[in-house]
């Protein structure tokens, strides 16, 4: 209990209103602390079978295609309040698909107006296989006041896009794996494949240092404006936004609609012609 | 989107030693290429400059897109460890396309790799004692070994601690940072086996008056113009085989031709010079070599940590829990898939007991999954504990016992890398061709796997009568893809009827590897997607023409010289009777012969500049 105490002093990131304020990623030391001490709201976002089998203790379900299911940011809110969720509290999100399903998640929360949201640094098979805590108790908590208070600038749709890939100072970020993105893109984006910033050995994310790196060696500055986007419901380019932010770009946007919207827009596209590239693959 | 899989755990319960390896990589240089990548990117380093560079650090440019690379991995020998395909197979995750290639010189090629992130799959290398330098550029590329070194039966010793000492030597090497041109070292087992006649030096190691040592091979190479590589003297002796190297190096330095860039490997200025006159050139050279190099240099060359890593007490024998006797026995399409695999994939090994297996790719390729696979089967089932990567861009698997064969095969199985054949011409090569390589024409890589995937179909590698023979592809006449030594070889061109361009090969009959290795002679062109009837057509002719257990490389063989027997006796008699599978209708007539594989669109024939050269 005194280790548990010293995390939580040591840290010393409690907000206004005297919660725990989050930074990007939560590490598992830091939300078990916050469980055992019931100041913490823990989001799962895998299929309700798989919540009701066994899940993070205190962990409530909120499968992603229900969040997505949800058309208004007021419908949003509603949700949060369902879930018990209060402006200030902190929320740690997570899945068990190397963290895009809990990023995309974790990203509504804030595009809401839930600043204080994280995700885990690990999925639930990897926490499970650590050995740490796990219950089948499905949690019901009384529902709390929410505001409303959309982060427009975190979002970015279509014709901010469209704007934005003229714009030396604007970096478009796809973030699907390179046979898709040389087969067809946005044009001018950039490829990160989630691949490369995730997928790390025992965590969703590489760690900072790191991704730091790669953006560096990318020649990406922590001051650009960075848009990400992916295939279709902005889960990729999700994990992409969560590590770009752990890379400390301040301002960074996520094309919630992605690529899917932007085709079926009939938008321009850019691909890589003149080679047979998939012939490469052996999938 | 995909989960990454973690590999099975390991038994170890059958391995007996695990090697330390030799560090090829350095941390530094992945920090100079990134470096350097962002002074190009300002426009401080010219595009010249930074091409030469890129290439001594084993980054090709991708086909017609520079900002990509194809990223080459140097295995020396062609030896790999379980955690060096590990990373490999994280790295083509990050940062390629999720699949690896093995290429035709036991190099690990990642392929679209954006530029900037070049500097970290060198970085990720590093950790795993591998490196990309002077994998390409005017330099000495991978040494390559005879997969079946330590193994082979007919070896009278071990060539890999010499490729292994070779490469170590002239790796970072002042004496050989800018050659004319790239220059290539290939070790063999036996005269059977390698590809000591297609190399610049090509050593076969052998035993005089009790004496190890080696027949040297020198000047021969594959391209537009390819060679035969001759031989140096009756037998060098392994204390000369240094200065040898060195002096070879040293004339092809100060003699090769730096202006023409078509003829500048050093086979064509043994060609121009004579053999007589080289060869004494280079005899004269090594007296110098011996008199003048000194002891520290001389010291570097060492085989001895090599021979001690490979002195690891590997078994000499071991125990035979059951009989494999399906290895001897034929099969066909009906037999079990297991014994079919057993017949075409795995071959005993001199020490008693022990088998080598291989694991049948598609034109090299191998998803980064599968690749994990391979580490754990490896861990698990190999008391060497390494893998081979073969020029036929397959892997071997060495030093299994006979009875974990079974499992072995069921582990391949369930990660659809049991396909039999690797042994047998169903086995096709095929170079990167269009999906990579600015050179080429043609979409060899896909043309080698639909070859595979149809002669598998057709159960032909069943057929004993054609398991020696081979198919080997390449997009261009460059010969990556090795089509001059192939008993049936393909590159990749184009053919104008009107106004519409064909994809089409040339085909060539009766080359060989080895120490008598000879070179294919060129028969006809054939449309891209004609080129498995074509095979198969080959094989009904020979089935009607072949006398008693003739193989089918040996009725290639006697047609090509003009001594066949049968109907067919020469190279005008086989291409009459094939001219009506090769023949190229009008665009009208036939418009599916108008696109290469891969493809919908209308074949055209683009090609940037080469970049085997810096």
């Amino acid at each position: 209990m005194e280790m548990e105490n010293n995390i939580i002093a040591r840290s010393n990131r409690y907000n206004d209103n005297n919660n725990f304020q989050l930074s990007v990623i939560c590490d598992a030391d830091t939300l078990r602390t916050l469980i055992r001490k019931k100041i913490v709201r823990v989001v799962d976002v895998r299929k309700v079978q798989e919540y009701e089998r066994e899940h993070i203790p205190t962990a409530v379900s909120l499968p992603l295609a229900q969040l997505l299911a949800k058309n208004t940011p007021s419908e949003i809110v509603e949700c949060l309040e369902s879930l018990g969720i209060s402006d200030k509290m902190p929320v740690v999100v997570y899945d068990d698909t190397f963290g895009a399903l809990a990023a995309r998640v974790a990203w509504t929360f804030q595009y809401v107006g839930h600043d204080n949201t994280a995700l885990l640094e690990m999925t639930f098979s990897q926490w499970k296989n650590s050995g740490l805590e796990i219950e089948k108790k499905i949690n019901v908590f009384q529902k709390a006041q929410h505001s409303l208070n959309v982060n427009q600038g975190i979002h970015a749709d279509a014709s901010y896009v469209e704007i934005a890939k003229e714009r030396p100072n604007k970096i478009l970020i796809d973030s699907r794996e390179r046979l898709n993105f040389l087969t067809e893109h946005i044009p001018g984006a950039k490829n990160i494949p989630y691949t490369m910033i995730g997928l790390a050995n025992g965590s969703i994310l590489r760690d900072s240092k790191e991704i730091k790196r790669l953006i560096n060696n990318r020649g990406i500055s922590t001051d650009s404006e960075v848009i990400t986007y992916c295939g279709s419901a902005g889960t990729l380019s999700g994990l992409t936004y969560f590590a770009l932010k752990l890379a400390g770009i301040k301002n960074v946007k996520l094309y919630s609609r992605s690529f899917k919207e932007w085709k079926a827009l009939g938008k321009p596209k850019e691909e890589f012609k003149d080679a047979n590239y998939w012939d490469l693959s052996a999938e | 989107m995909k989960k990454s899989s973690i590999h099975a755990s390991s038994k170890q319960s059958n391995v007996s030693s695990q090697k330390s390896t030799h560090k090829w990589g350095r941390e530094e240089e992945t920090e100079i290429f990134a470096q350097k990548v962002k002074l190009f990117r300002q426009g401080k380093l010219s595009e010249d400059d930074f091409r030469r560079f890129r290439l001594q650090h084993g980054a090709y440019g991708s086909r017609l897109h520079m900002n990509y690379s194809m990223v080459r991995i140097k295995i020396p020998s062609g030896e790999i460890m379980p955690e060096q395909l590990d990373k490999i197979a994280s790295l083509s995750e990050a940062f390629s396309i999720g699949s690896a290639h093995v290429s035709t010189r036991q190099n690990i090629q990642l392929h679209w790799v954006q530029l900037e992130d070049v500097s970290e799959v060198m970085r990720g290398l590093v950790e795993v004692g591998l490196t990309t330098r002077e994998a390409c550029g005017n330099t000495v590329r991978n040494v390559m070994c005879s997969h079946l070194a330590g193994i082979c039966p007919d070896e009278v010793f071990d060539a890999t601690p010499y490729a292994k000492a070779i490469a170590q030597f002239f790796i970072r090497n002042p004496m050989c940072q800018n050659l004319p041109r790239k220059f290539k070292i290939n070790f063999a087992c036996c005269h059977k086996h390698g590809l000591v006649r297609i190399a610049d030096i090509g050593l076969v190691p052998s035993i005089k008056d009790g004496m190890k040592g080696f027949k040297v091979y020198l000047g021969g190479g594959l391209g537009a113009a390819s060679f035969i590589g001759h031989l140096l003297e009756d037998f060098t002796p392994e204390n000369k085989l240094l200065s040898t190297s060195m002096a070879t190096i040293r004339l092809f330095d100060r003699h090769g031709n730096r202006e023409n860039m078509a003829r500048n490997r050093m086979r064509y200025l043994v060609h121009e010079m004579g053999w007589d006159k080289f060869q004494r050139m280079v005899l004269k050279e090594r007296s110098i070599v011996e008199m003048t190099t000194a002891e520290s240099t001389a010291r570097l060359f060492d085989i001895k940590p090599a021979k001690e890593e490979d002195d690891r007490q590997l078994p000499k024998k071991a125990h035979r829990m059951i009989k494999v006797p399906i290895l001897s026995e034929r099969v066909n399409m009906e037999s079990p898939a297991y014994e079919r695999w057993l017949h075409t994939n795995v071959i005993a090994q001199k020490q008693d007991g022990y088998f080598t297996i291989f694991v049948t790719l598609e034109a090299g390729d191998i998803t980064a999954n599968q690749l994990r696979l391979l580490a754990g089967i490896i861990r698990d089932f190999s008391a060497e504990g390494t893998a081979r990567n073969t020029p036929h861009q397959n892997f071997a698997i060495r030093y299994v016992k006979a009875n974990d064969l079974p499992e072995f095969y069921s582990k391949l199985a369930s990660i659809g890398l049991a396909n039999s054949g690797a042994l047998t011409i169903a086995s096709a090569v095929g170079c990167s061709g269009t999906t990579s390589c600015n050179l080429a024409i043609t979409n060899s890589h896909r043309l080698a796997k639909e070859v595979q995937r149809k002669l598998l179909e057709l159960g032909i590698d069943t057929d004993d009568s054609l398991r020696d023979s081979t198919i080997k592809i390449s997009g261009c006449p460059n010969s990556c893809g090795q089509h001059e030594i192939a008993t049936i070889g393909f590159f990749g061109g184009a053919s104008r009827i009107g106004s519409a361009m064909a994809p089409t090969y040339t085909m060539l009959f009766g080359g060989s590897a080895g120490e008598h290795g000879e070179l294919g002679r060129t028969i006809m062109r054939v449309p891209a997607k004609r080129v498995i009837d074509t095979i198969r057509k080959i094989i009904e002719i020979y089935k009607q023409e072949k006398r008693g257990s003739e193989t089918l490389s040996q009725w290639i063989n006697m047609i090509t010289k003009g001594e066949g027997i049968g109907s067919i006796k020469d190279i005008e008699n086989i291409k009459a009777i094939l001219t009506p599978v090769t023949q190229l209708p009008s665009i009208d007539q036939d418009p599916e012969l108008y696109t290469d594989y891969g493809t919908d669109t209308k074949f055209s024939a683009k090609t940037a500049r080469g970049e085997c050269a810096a």
